[in-house]
């Protein structure tokens, strides 16, 4: 697609870049007013009852009308609120998890940007959000935002390492750090994909229970990084009453909430490219129509929607852990588990 | 390098807050996320019932008990209609006494689910808490076919009831015992035994028995601890000698004695109770008249009583003293919410604000009776 638009618009025209950032930006804004549709519908039939009705078939406008109200909204600054930092927090948080959608591949023609090292980026930019958090924690000069800053910092560095080592797990197989080429790795039927050991002979058996640990390791982690139930706790509602956002009104909320979603998606994203093919059919070239570009976004989407569907599951079925259980289930737990594993799985690779 | 200064914070968690059940406020004083000290602040929502009440004739006072503990009305007319009723010496017919028992038992079930379901709440599992309160609403629509009520009742009156039960009422209420059996054991399943709700509860907010005794603690707060007292056995009132049921303690199955976990699944225990208790009595409830015993003016003579009964919360005591008229001269009420929330300070030092959550949920206070 870039060298398409570069024949159109001429080598370095801004049009390029524009058109290129545009296609993340319009889908994370579907996805946001579908997914929190979702959530609601999800949660409702969960919990015996029907969710929203009223707006459309089966509600299916009712986000809209959530951002409707949102923007009528008086925009609220703290007299004692630091100001600066309080303005310019949400948008921080949102160039954070919108900035790793860069290198997410969406189809074999399109990714924001081709950089090599797109899976270090990604890792890299995630940490960003933290200090967007942090600031609209420190901002809001309000005990309950301060306390859910602290503990969203403390959740999101020490969740980080764990998640590296499981990444860490797969680029070791992948022999790449750019996720196109990992995806282009895991070509052919399903059975190529790296959750079954990806491509290789009869060998890769031994593999597929580590593997299988490795994408345990990773869903637990990302459940902690985007801060959902189980490990909601920096926004846990009846202790914090809305954590590090309590202060904030209208669309400087709605950003807080629009990012959330988009790192939602952004780590189930990952965890697609990853350990499920990321944009490949699962049939292959077997079946050629099904491997058109537009089907491989197609094929990304409903994967990355699989995960969506079970984090919502489990928001809506667990209780939230406390803080110093948090941090146990990180350093004792994930931390050792993924080392172990990372070395079996390179071991693996140096013998094979 | 200089020494870092640190500071305690003092937080105050209420009256607005999400988990406070109502208007409590606690002044937190915290080291980090520890706390050092706790303080509740209550009166936020006194309504003067007790002073009220002296304006009032004994009949006009039984809707003010109702607005007490709004959760478990049916269990607060109870407790009074008893009380006035022993001090005039009055005997009201078997079948009211059958009803009352039933009544005050479901009411125990809805009062509980509520208990249950915003304590899962607290701990962050939504959807236990709307389970719960489909399967409350099962029991407020007995109560609305009875009385026309879904909240306060009015139903128990000095000597009788306001309605006898409507015809379909017996097999509703067997219908709702066959549908709820069930239904504990899929919340049991669902949250008190999820591994995570126990890392929360377990080992948290541990009340010894001598102090749960010591600060008048009673109810599922009182039996928590492993103190098997209960007013329905230990000093039977109504006809509750007359049904076959146990008083569930706290062993201690998941931590130590007196846990937060302890006197949670005390409440679900108790819910089971509750329903051996119904179904007992829709089986023997006798014919018969429920106003013939209602007197017209209810005048009792000079003396004074204090009675309790055992509510969803525990001991609820009425002490009334009459002069003779036909309003009492004074009432006052020993809540059971109030002498439990005297704990708190006690339980939540060296514990972390979450855990100050779960230590009030698992307490089970009602602001409109500890502060009437």
């Amino acid at each position: 697609m870039l060298q398409f638009l570069q024949n159109i618009f001429g080598q370095g025209s801004i049009w390029v870049y524009i058109i290129m950032t545009l296609p993340p930006l319009v889908f994370m804004i579907i996805f946001a007013l579908a997914a929190v549709w979702l959530e609601r519908k999800v949660s409702a039939h969960m919990q015996d009852r029907l969710g929203p009705m009223r707006t459309g078939y089966h509600g299916w406008l009712q986000t809209v009308a959530d951002i409707t109200k949102l923007l009528q909204k008086e925009d609220i600054i703290p007299v004692a609120a630091d100001k600066k930092l309080y303005i310019l927090a949400p948008y921080v948080v949102f160039i954070g998890s919108f900035a790793a959608y860069s290198c997410i591949p969406f189809s074999s023609q399109y990714i924001g940007s081709t950089i090599s090292l797109g899976l270090f980026f990604i890792v890299a930019v995630s940490s960003f959000v933290t200090v967007g958090i942090m600031m609209a924690g420190w901002g809001s000069n309000n005990k309950y935002s301060l306390f859910g800053a602290m503990r969203s910092v403390a959740q999101i560095v020490s969740y980080e390492i764990p998640t590296v080592f499981v990444i860490l797990s797969i680029v070791v197989l992948a022999g790449s750090i750019n996720l196109q080429e990992i995806v282009q790795a895991q070509s052919g039927w399903f059975w190529n994909w790296y959750i079954f050991g990806g491509p290789g002979g009869w060998s890769k058996i031994i593999l597929i229970p580590f593997i299988l640990v490795s994408f345990l390791i990773y869903y637990v982690t990302s459940l902690a990084e985007t801060n959902r139930t189980p490990f909601d706790i920096p926004e846990a509602e009846s202790e914090l009453v809305a954590g590090y956002h309590t202060e904030y009104t209208g669309m400087r909320f709605a950003f807080f909430f629009l990012s959330e979603y988009a790192n939602m998606f952004a780590v189930s994203a990952i965890a697609a490219t990853l350990f499920f093919g990321g944009w490949q059919s699962p049939f292959g070239d077997a079946i050629p129509f099904l491997n058109t570009p537009w089907m491989q976004v197609f094929w990304f989407i409903a994967k990355g929607m699989v995960f969506i569907f079970i984090q919502m599951w489990l928001r809506w079925t667990l209780p939230r852990l406390r803080v110093d259980q948090l941090m146990y289930v990180s350093w004792k737990v994930l931390i050792p588990f993924s080392f172990v594993n990372l070395l079996i799985v390179s071991l693996f690779v140096m013998l094979r | 390098m200089p020494e870092i200064k640190t500071e305690e914070m003092v937080l105050n968690m209420g009256p607005q807050h999400p988990s406070m059940h109502g208007v409590l406020r606690l002044e937190l004083v915290l080291d980090g996320e520890i706390i050092i000290e706790c303080t509740p602040h209550i009166g936020y929502l006194h309504r003067c019932f007790e002073k009220h009440a002296e304006a009032m004739t004994y009949p006009q006072v039984i809707p003010y008990t109702d607005r007490m503990d709004y959760l478990a009305s049916m269990s607060n007319n109870f407790g009074y209609a008893i009380a006035v009723e022993k001090l005039m010496g009055i005997e009201v017919p078997e079948r009211v006494e059958y009803i009352r028992v039933i009544m005050a038992e479901l009411q125990r079930i809805a009062s509980h689910l509520v208990a249950i379901g915003t304590y899962g709440l607290d701990t962050g599992a939504f959807t236990p808490f709307l389970y719960c309160f489909r399967d409350r609403e099962r029991i407020l629509e007995l109560f609305e076919m009875t009385c026309g009520a879904r909240l306060l009742y009015n139903y128990m009156w000095v000597g009788g009831l306001s309605h006898d039960i409507p015809p379909g009422f017996v097999e509703k209420t067997r219908d709702f015992v066959k549908y709820f059996r069930p239904n504990i054991k899929e919340l049991n399943d669902l949250l008190s035994f999820n591994k995570i709700f126990i890392e929360r509860t377990a080992n948290v907010g541990i009340l010894p028995p001598e102090v749960a005794i010591n600060a008048g603690a009673s109810g599922p707060t009182l039996r928590g601890s492993g103190v098997k007292f209960d007013l329905r056995k230990n000093d039977p009132y109504s006809i509750y000698n007359k049904f076959d049921f146990d008083i569930c303690v706290g062993k201690g199955e998941m931590g130590t004695v007196g846990d937060c976990w302890d006197r949670y699944i005390v409440r679900c225990y108790e819910m089971e109770e509750s329903l051996k208790i119904i179904e007992q009595a829709i089986e023997q409830i006798p014919e018969g008249d429920i106003s013939s015993k209602i007197p017209k003016n209810v005048r009792p003579p000079k003396g004074e009583i204090y009675f309790r009964t055992e509510t969803p919360r525990g001991e609820l005591g009425y002490y009334i003293i009459s002069d003779g008229t036909n309003s009492p001269y004074r009432i006052k009420v020993r809540a059971p919410a109030f002498c439990n929330l005297g704990i708190l300070p006690y339980i939540s030092k060296g514990y972390m604000v979450a855990d100050m959550v779960a230590m009030v949920g698992s307490v089970d206070i009602v602001l409109g009776e500890v502060d009437r």
